[in-house]
């Protein structure tokens, strides 16, 4: 520890620290703009500038570590000399028009002016030009005269994003922020670059001139989107949300947001908003009062479970579902007699199911991935499905931790990963079972028996060997499995060879949850129990009634071409749902229910982190939160325990008295395996691009504008191509056992060979069917 | 795509550098596209900063900082004068006013056949010769008057 006195105060501070960050641990400011806690120290701005006991001239504040006994002053003569010196010249080419930026009012720059600006320029030349540049969808970059080339954007692209899209071109008077040839900034994080500019030269395209920032209130919220959970400021006019920025949180998303969390609430007033019940009345839809619509909803259920049996209503939520909704969603189901009711609808394989101790998680806190020094990545699209966790492990492989994938693609993570394996599907096991054969044999260890059958007959590969030596040599070694991982035909395999290879390299194995309440949907027991049919098999073997909560059927689930077979067969289909969709086409009743902001609830991160939040708006027409519309329907159904006055006293009903580290566990017990049989032909691999997940997402219109968001197409290596006889870009039929669909074909030399990659949870592909299985292509 | 040669460049001055930072080699390499070219085209960036394992932008951001890379076709003969502070004292005004005259091009220009293009410079670091201009920045010509620049013209333009 360093002793230092800064203003007359005396501070200990750690060896190596910068007299900034000392300032800031003594509660004392220092203005500056480059400086920024989370990234690298540029000292180009000289805002920070302070003077220091026996300097020579002032020093900047950033990047003049400690000192034992250094005496800073912040604000003696000649520090603010400095201050307003270096004030002047920023302002020589800032446009002084403050009234008409976009910025104006939460401007670092604007800020410091009223304390060490001038009242009037005493600048009389013509002040620089830089061009406006169109970055994207998301980042406006219109006013690129405003820049005070401070670099955060630069920094931040190339340290947290992973990729160096944006940088400084030219010099001196000329240097411009650019990006490469007007390439558009397509990181999935490039949001943030907003929030760092610290003036108005990068400002949200979507929320440009909308609002000033004192006329909106900041309302607290969670996003419903990935397993995270980002903490939220919504900001709220008029009872409308006008923007979403992050609320800090080290140990959750730190002072950051993905795209998705940030720009999703374009979608929330979306056009296609229901806001008014509507009913299905002789093959038209009406609008009806709800009393109507609820009565109609009580009465078939009713009729459904009185004429062919209870176990013949499903209940299907997706995982954005609160923790409350899920929890009188299978309530309201099992009061009716019925134990069918999930919310893991991309799942195909639940053979884990009564098998595994306790709800799958992260098996770790989010933070201590930053701790982990060897990662085993396993299935995972993880810049798109899991962004922040994403910047998280590159954080700690910059930092000299490994990083090795199994995969079926091979998507760019912008990290350094040590060892690769990309293979079809089918061989994910196998793959996996070397690499625990390799452990084993290192460590000499025996394999318990439960896994023996996988192990039959591997050989092992080099690059299996490599990843079980980097697991090994590691102190903190993790195994997760991705959505994909999750999402594949023998997930519990995968999930039983993780448990044994974590076992024996001392690590840990967790999941990266798919949804914001991946987590929750098992605490609120919306998981059938050991009678009760689970998402895949009531949609395989259908059901008379269907309780959808927020399902998309077609692009939701893992079979969607299955999904919307069983709705178009089921006599009754309620539809609680925040948008019209194509439920129009199988429901009998559609209940129009609030979307995160207009609604009280619970998501419970991967992590198994609880967080509660409160509606920021009122909702939309006649919309109701999920949770009351249950409620009535217990009542009116005559459920018993439907009686709560707030969503917290539901969640107080579901998590009193939990110890929720307690319900978490990722070990699986007395599961027997079997090896699946070897599949012939094509296989295909499908991600559900990150601007798809959910319903919310897919009506932001920036974000379904950018990069991300293209329509699907299909994507082979090269040499299966030439062998099909098909060139790159042309139209192609692809065929599945469930349907076909007629997509432009890519070549894609970084996939395995046998495999025909093409996205699902797009209205374009799913007729397709499956995520997983064999698939075809041929000329269209 | 790089030529063989330009490779074979860069391969020798990788061998300068350690293994895992091969972007040290990012000015030469864009130095010897030029020399070959004439001037370094943004494919020509690009295909440096895959050659180099680098970011395409931070190659642009080099590219861009230093003057005496040549961002769009020059002359066969560039000569680039420099106008800082010593050689403007010195008449830097009408070296470039002399010039502009006898080829026809302002500064930034190329003759239209392609011969010579003039460019402005910054402090080539000898101002003892003020003023001056550099051929192709291989060659320095200093103490320039009107006769010498006529005379190196005339020169120039028998190659």
């Amino acid at each position: 520890m360093i002793n230092i006195e800064i203003d007359g105060k005396k501070v200990e501070v750690e060896n190596g620290r910068s007299v900034i960050e000392a300032a800031h641990q003594a509660g004392i400011y220092i203005p500056h703009f480059c400086y920024h806690k989370k990234l690298s120290i540029a000292a180009n701005c000289r805002m920070c500038l302070v003077q220091v006991e026996k300097a020579p001239k002032p020093l900047p504040a950033c990047a003049t570590p400690v000192a034992e006994g250094m005496k800073v002053f912040t604000a003696s003569e000649q520090a603010v000399k400095a201050q307003k010196g270096v004030m002047e010249f920023l302002l020589i080419n800032h446009p002084l028009d403050c009234p008409i930026c976009d910025q104006g009012g939460e401007c670092e720059l604007q800020d410091l002016a009223v304390g060490y600006g001038g009242s009037a320029s005493r600048y009389q030349e013509e002040k620089r030009v830089v061009l406006h540049k169109d970055i994207g969808p998301l980042v406006s970059a219109e006013e690129m005269s405003r820049c005070i080339n401070c670099t955060r954007c630069v920094r931040f692209g190339i340290e947290i994003g992973g990729e160096m899209e944006l940088g400084q071109a030219f010099r001196g008077e000329h240097a411009e922020i650019m990006s490469f040839v007007s390439g558009t900034v397509n990181s999935e994080l490039s949001g943030n670059m907003i929030d760092l500019c610290p003036v108005g030269a990068l400002t949200s395209k979507p929320f440009r001139y909308k609002a000033r920032t004192w006329e909106l209130s900041r309302r607290k919220s969670i996003s419903p989107h990935d397993s995270l959970g980002s903490n939220l400021a919504v900001q709220v006019m008029d009872n409308r949300v006008m923007r979403v920025l992050p609320l800090e949180n080290e140990a959750v998303n730190e002072c950051w947001l993905s795209d998705k969390d940030r720009f999703s609430y374009e979608g929330l007033n979306s056009a296609q908003r229901l806001t008014r019940p509507m009913l299905k009345q002789g093959g038209r839809w009406q609008e009806v009062e709800w009393q109507v619509a609820l009565e109609y909803v009580a009465n078939g259920l009713r009729q459904v479970g009185k004429e062919a049996g209870a176990e013949n209503i499903g209940a299907l939520a997706t995982g954005n579902s609160t923790l409350e909704e899920m929890y009188l969603l299978q309530k309201l189901v099992r009061g009716l007699g019925s134990d069918n009711v999930d919310f893991r609808l991309r799942q195909a394989d639940f053979s884990a199911d009564g098998k595994q101790l306790g709800a799958p998680w992260l098996g770790m806190s989010v933070a201590e991935l930053n701790q982990a020094d060897r990662f085993l990545l396993v299935g995972s699209f993880l810049r798109k499905d899991q962004p922040l966790l994403a910047a998280r492990i590159r954080h700690a492989v910059k930092r000299g931790a490994q990083a090795s994938v199994l995969h079926s693609a091979d998507d760019d993570l912008l990290m350094k990963v040590a060892n690769k394996l990309i293979v079809a599907p089918s061989e994910m096991v196998s793959m996996l079972a070397q690499i625990l054969q390799t452990l084993a044999a290192e460590k000499k260890a025996a394999v318990d028996a439960s896994v023996q059958p996988l192990l039959q007959g591997v050989a092992t590969s080099a690059t299996a060997q490599a990843i079980a030596r980097s697991l090994m040599s590691g102190e903190r070694s993790v195994i997760l499995l991705g959505n994909f991982a999750q999402q594949h035909p023998q997930a519990a395999q995968l999930q039983l060879l993780a448990q044994h290879i974590a076992a024996l390299c001392n690590g840990r194995f967790g999941f990266l949850g798919e949804a914001a309440n991946s987590v929750g949907g098992y605490l609120a027991q919306a998981v059938p129990s050991a009678k009760g049919m689970n998402a895949a098999a009531m949609l395989a073997s259908p059901r008379k009634a269907y309780l959808l909560l927020n399902v998309e059927a077609e692009l939701d689930t893992q079979n969607g071409a299955q999904a919307v077979a069983a709705m178009q067969a089921a006599d009754m289909v309620v539809a609680l749902s925040a948008y019209k969709h194509q439920a129009s086409e199988y429901a009998d009743v559609m209940l129009p229910i609030s979307p995160f902001t207009e609604t009280s609830g619970t998501f419970v991160n991967t992590e198994g982190r609880v967080q509660s939040f409160k509606g920021a708006v009122k909702p939309l027409g006649e919309a109701r939160p999920a949770w009351k519309v249950l409620r009535v329907l217990g009542n009116l159904l005559n459920v018993a325990g439907f009686d709560y006055d707030s969503s917290e006293a539901v969640r107080d009903e579901v998590l009193k008295g939990m110890e929720v580290s307690s319900k978490l566990n990722n070990q699986l017990q007395g599961l027997t395996v079997q090896p699946a049989a070897a599949m012939h032909g094509l296989q295909r691999v499908s991600e559900v691009p990150i601007y798809a997940t959910d319903a919310v997402v897919r009506r932001s219109a920036p974000l379904q504008a950018t990069h991300d968001a293209l329509p699907p197409h299909a994507a082979m290596h090269g040499e299966e191509l030439k062998k099909l006889g098909v060139t790159p870009g042309a139209q192609v039929k692809v065929k599945t056992a469930q349907g076909s669909a007629q997509l432009a074909i890519a070549a894609d030399d970084k996939l395995p060979m046998g495999v025909v990659r093409v996205a699902a949870g797009h209205a374009s592909t799913a007729w397709l069917g499956a995520m997983f299985g064999t698939i075809s292509v041929e000329r269209a | 795509m790089l030529s063989d040669q330009i490779q074979t460049q860069i391969n020798r001055e990788l061998g300068k550098y350690p293994a895992d930072q091969k972007q040290s080699a990012v000015m030469a390499a864009l130095r010897f596209v030029q020399d070959e070219k004439g001037w370094i085209a943004n494919e020509d960036m690009a295909d440096i900063a895959v050659y180099l394992g680098m970011p395409q932008m931070a190659v642009f951001e080099v590219a861009t900082f230093y003057h005496m890379y040549n961002l769009k076709p020059m002359g066969r003969h560039t000569l680039t004068v420099c106008t800082n502070i010593s050689c403007m004292l010195c008449g830097s005004g009408e070296t470039v006013e002399h010039l502009s005259k006898r080829l026809g091009i302002g500064l930034g220009e190329v003759t239209a056949d392609g011969k010579f293009g003039l460019r402005e410079g910054e402090c080539m670091g000898a101002c003892v010769d003020a003023p001056m201009f550099t051929i192709n920045n291989k060659k320095l010509c200093g103490r320039l008057t009107s006769e010498k620049i006529d005379q190196i013209l005339a020169e120039l333009d028998k190659q």
